[in-house]
């Protein structure tokens, strides 16, 4: 499931609401980004989605995640708009039976989150505004789960 | 016709309706280029992918009358 919200969300009540109930579950990972950024600024970034698709690449995405990883289910909710610095951006759960898979699901949702999902995200600086595209890092992260070539 | 991050800066406006639709993406780029050239060569800039109607594009894609054409350059979330 994915959820766009242009409003701060919490962490905590969505991981629990993630959680409950579920007794053969085992493990639920979880992983929250941050915006980080100047203090001074009432904006940290802000981010653009394309309303439906964004929504419908997320969705395969995380279909991706519970076919590769064996998940029972998992999770996204994802901000949109200006964001405060502090404020939380993204939310990954993942629920597998035991606990590597969960985490190796939230680590590779959040890869492809960073360099694939379809948002565009401004900085907002003491020197003005910019647009961030993937860093090189970001993209030698993702190649981490590529098929190996042997 | 939709532009997204830094292509909506560089054209100066978001969205706007070609009447009437162009047959396929080639000919809507053409028809970009003879407006607005740097907006036309920042389409073809690397990593910049079209959808049309929500779905990714490959190659030269068929509009039909109302599709919606998106240029969606590189991607960056979280």
């Amino acid at each position: 499931m994915i959820r766009l919200v242009t409003e701060t969300f919490d962490p905590g009540a969505e991981l629990n609401a993630f959680s409950a109930g579920r007794t053969v579950t085992g493990a639920v990972a979880s992983f929250l980004g941050l915006a980080r950024g100047d203090p001074s600024q009432p904006a940290a970034l802000e981010l653009e989605a394309y309303p439906g698709f964004t929504e419908s690449q997320i969705a395969a995405l995380i279909e991706t995640a519970i076919d590769r990883f064996g998940l029972q289910d998992a999770r996204v909710i994802h901000r949109i708009g200006p964001i405060p610095p502090g404020d939380p951006i993204v939310l990954v759960l993942t629920a597998s039976p035991h606990r590597r898979e969960a985490f190796e699901a939230c680590d590779f949702l959040m890869d492809y989150l960073k360099s694939r999902a379809p948002f565009w995200k401004k900085e907002h600086g003491a020197d003005g505004e910019r647009w961030v595209e993937p860093t090189k890092r970001d993209l030698s992260d993702i190649q981490r789960w590529d098929a190996p070539s042997s | 016709m939709l532009l997204f991050g830094r292509l909506r800066d560089v054209a100066g406006w978001r969205e706007r309706v070609f009447e009437p639709v162009p047959a396929r993406l080639s000919a809507l780029k053409a028809m970009i280029r003879s407006a607005d050239p740097a907006l036309a060569d920042a389409l073809e800039g690397p990593g910049v992918q079209a959808a049309v109607d929500k779905v990714l594009a490959r190659g030269d894609a068929a509009l039909h009358p109302g599709a919606e054409v998106a240029f969606l350059p590189p991607m960056s979330g979280g």
